[in-house]
C-alpha cells in the first residue's frame, strides 16, 4: 500500500512536469513574419582596402633594416571601415559604418541586417564603400517580386562583381 | 516526495545529462554529418528506436534546462550562494551559458527551417555576417557538429568542477526518481514524437515555427526587443549572478579549529565535511580552509576525541567549533541532567519544532558518544530532533547522523544503545 501511494505521489509530481516539457517544447507557435511579409537579409564578410596606401621605402630606409626585413613596400595594417547602405523603394532603410575586426583593425568587417518587408514588387539598391574616401564603389540595384515568406539574401562576393542578390 | 525532488534537482540534472549523452551517441552514429545529408538522415531514423531516441534527446534537453533553472532558483531562494558555497555558485554560472549554447547548436544540426531561423537569429544577436549562406556549407556544418560535441563536453567538465567543493556530492538521485524521470520522458517521446520543419532553404523563410521555448526562447525575446537589449539582459543576469555572493556576504562566522595535540589524523572530519573544508595536511593532521568552512559542527561530531567520557581535565576535541565547543555541550548535558530531566533532548537549530532541547548546529554535530553519556549519567531516554522535513541546512548532516546511529559509519553509536526513528525524530535508550 505504501509503495503504491509512493508511486501515485511520483506520478502526481511527474505528470505536470512532463506535460510542461511536452507543451513548451513545441508550443506556442512563433510567428517569424507577419502574414504577407517577406524577409530581406543583408549578410556578408568583407575585408576593406587599407586605410592608407602602401609607401615605397627609400634606399636609406632599406639599408637601416635587417637584410631579412627589407621589404620594398611599407604597408600600414589598418583597413578602412565599410560603409554600407540599403535603399528600399527609394528610402534608405539601413546605413552603417562597419569597422574592421582585430586589435589593429586589420581584419574582416562583418555585416548582418534583417529587414522584414511587405511582400510585393520592390526596388532594392545595395551600396558599399570599402575604401577610406570617395563614393560608393559597389552598387547593385534590382526590382524584385518578393512573395509572402520569400527570403532575399544579399551577399557580397567581390569575385562576382560585388553584391549578389539571391532569392 | 516533493521535498525529495527539490533536494535532488542537481542530481536529476546529472541523470538528464547522461540521458542526453546516451541518446546523442546513437543519433550521432546514424547522423550524416554533411549539410546536404543531415536533414535526410534524421528523417530516415526508424521510429521505434532512432525516432524515440531523437525525441528523448529533445525532451531530456528541455527537462535539463527546466531542472537546472529550478535548481538555481531553489539555491537562490534558500540563500545558498555565498561564503562557503561561493565556489559552487560561481562555477555554476558559466554552465548556464554552456547549457544554452549546447542546446541551440543542437537545433542547427537538424538543418531545417527551425535551424535556419535559430542560426540567423544568433548571427544577428552577435552582429555577425557570413558569406555564401544560400548554399549548404559543409565546413560550416562541420563546425556545428564540432560545437555540439565540444560544448556538452565543456559542460560536463564544468559540472565536475561545480561539485568539487561538495563532500559526497549528490550526482545520482534516489532510485525511484532516477528511474521515474527517464520513464516519463520515454513515454512522452512515444506519445508526442518530435519532427523536423521543412528543410533549410536560405531563399525561403518560414512565416511561423514550432519552437522549443526552453532552449530557443532567446530568439523571440531578441525580436521582441533588440539584439542590444538581449545582450543587456543576458550579461546583466550573468553579472548579477556572479556578484550575488559578494553583495550578500552575510555575517562572519568562526570556522572550525584544529587542536593538533588532540588530532590523531583519522580523517573522519575530512570524510564528513559537507563542503570539502577539511583536508589532512603534511603532518597527516586535519587542516581547515576557513573560507570554505560553514561552521556546521559536523566535523566536531565526527571527531573520535570529542567524547564526553574522556578523563582529561579539560575536554578538548581534535577539531571543534571555537564558539560552541564539545566541552560546552558536555556542560549543557550535565546541566540538563542536574535539573532532574529523565529525557535529554537535543534538537537541530534548523528544526521546525521548537522545544526546550539543547540546540545543535546540526544533528550530525552531536558525537554519538554524547547519547550514551547522557543515558549512563541518569537519563532514561535521549531525544534528537533533526532539521525540518529531512532537509539538512548543511546538505548531508541528516544522512551522516542516520549512518552513525545505525552503525553504518564512524563514529558509530555503540550497540548498547537502542536507536529508533519515528516521524523523523530519533529516540535512544539503553538496551
Amino acid at each position: 500500500m505504501k509503495a503504491f501511494l509512493r508511486l501515485l505521489a511520483q506520478l502526481a509530481l511527474y505528470l505536470p512536469f512532463v506535460a510542461l516539457i511536452g507543451y513548451f517544447s513545441h508550443a506556442p507557435r512563433y510567428a517569424v513574419l507577419r502574414p504577407g511579409e517577406a524577409l530581406v537579409r543583408l549578410s556578408f564578410v568583407h575585408a576593406a582596402e587599407r586605410k592608407a596606401p602602401c609607401r615605397e621605402r627609400s634606399a636609406a630606409e632599406l639599408a637601416k633594416l635587417a637584410p631579412n626585413m627589407r621589404a620594398a613596400l611599407d604597408c600600414p595594417r589598418e583597413r578602412a571601415p565599410l560603409l554600407v547602405e540599403l535603399e528600399f523603394d527609394g528610402a534608405v532603410v539601413f546605413r552603417r559604418t562597419v569597422p574592421p575586426a582585430g586589435l589593429q583593425h586589420d581584419g574582416n568587417a562583418t555585416v548582418y541586417h534583417r529587414l522584414p518587408v511587405p511582400a510585393g514588387r520592390h526596388r532594392i539598391v545595395a551600396r558599399l564603400r570599402d575604401r577610406a574616401e570617395g563614393d560608393f564603389n559597389y552598387v547593385r540595384e534590382a526590382t524584385l517580386d518578393l512573395s509572402p515568406g520569400a527570403a532575399l539574401l544579399i551577399d557580397f562576393i567581390p569575385a562576382q562583381g560585388g553584391f549578389v542578390f539571391r532569392g | 516526495m516533493f521535498s525529495a525532488a527539490k533536494n535532488n534537482l542537481g542530481a536529476l540534472g546529472f541523470i538528464l545529462f547522461w540521458m542526453l549523452a546516451a541518446s546523442g551517441i546513437y543519433l550521432y552514429i546514424r547522423f550524416d554529418t554533411s549539410a546536404a545529408g543531415a536533414y535526410r538522415s534524421i528523417g530516415e531514423l526508424e521510429w521505434w528506436l532512432g525516432g524515440i531516441l531523437r525525441s528523448v534527446h529533445r525532451y531530456a534537453a528541455d527537462a535539463f534546462v527546466a531542472v537546472v533553472l529550478l535548481h538555481l532558483v531553489r539555491e537562490l531562494a534558500a540563500g545558498r550562494f555565498r561564503r562557503w558555497r561561493t565556489f559552487s555558485w560561481i562555477s555554476g554560472v558559466p554552465l548556464l551559458w554552456l547549457m544554452y549554447a549546447s542546446g541551440i547548436v543542437g537545433y542547427w544540426l537538424v538543418w531545417d527551417a527551425r535551424a535556419q531561423f535559430s542560426f540567423f537569429s544568433t548571427l544577428e544577436w552577435f552582429g555577425m555576417g557570413a558569406n555564401g549562406l544560400s548554399a549548404p556549407a559543409d565546413r560550416l556544418f562541420s563546425f556545428f557538429v564540432f560545437l555540439h560535441i565540444g560544448l556538452p563536453l565543456a559542460l560536463l567538465a564544468g559540472m565536475w568542477i561545480h561539485v568539487q567543493r561538495l563532500g559526497q556530492p549528490r550526482t545520482v538521485p534516489p532510485r525511484a526518481m532516477g528511474w521515474g524521470l527517464p520513464v516519463c520522458l520515454f513515454t512522452l517521446a512515444l506519445l508526442l514524437p518530435v519532427s523536423s520543419e521543412k528543410p533549410w532553404n536560405a531563399v525561403k523563410t518560414a512565416s511561423a515555427l514550432d519552437i522549443d521555448w526552453f532552449v530557443l526562447f532567446a530568439h523571440p525575446l531578441m525580436y521582441a526587443t533588440s539584439p542590444s537589449a538581449l545582450w543587456a539582459i543576458v550579461l546583466g543576469a550573468t553579472a548579477i549572478l556572479l556578484f550575488l555572493p559578494r553583495l550578500f556576504a552575510g555575517r562572519p562566522i568562526s570556522p572550525a579549529a584544529v587542536d593538533l595535540d588532540n588530532c590523531n589524523g583519522c580523517g573522519r572530519c575530512v570524510a564528513d565535511c559537507p563542503y570539502e573544508a577539511v583536508v589532512l595536511g603534511a603532518t597527516n593532521q586535519a587542516l581547515v580552509f576557513p573560507a570554505r568552512c560553514a561552521a556546521c559542527g559536523i566535523c566536531a561530531g565526527a571527531c573520535p576525541s570529542a567524547t564526553p567520557f574522556r578523563k582529561a581535565s579539560e575536554l578538548v576535541s581534535g577539531i571543534d567549533m571555537p564558539d560552541e565547543t564539545v566541552r560546552d555541550l558536555r556542560k549543557k548535558v550535565q546541566e540538563f541532567l542536574d535539573k532532574g530531566n529523565a529525557c535529554v533532548k537535543f534538537q537541530c537549530a534548523h528544526a521546525s519544532a521548537t522545544r526546550d532541547g539543547i540546540a545543535l548546529r546540526c544533528a550530525a554535530a552531536l558525537p554519538p558518544s554524547f547519547i550514551e553519556y547522557a543515558l549512563r549519567r541518569g537519563a532514561r531516554e535521549v531525544l534528537l530532533i533533526p532539521c525540518r522535513d529531512g532537509e539538512c541546512a548543511w546538505r548531508i548532516g541528516d544522512e551522516l547522523a542516520a549512518a552513525r546511529f545505525t552503525g553504518a559509519r564512524e563514529p558509530r553509536l555503540r550497540a548498547t544503545v537502542r536507536a529508533t526513528r519515528d516521524a523523523g525524530e530519533y529516540r535512544f535508550a539503553l538496551r
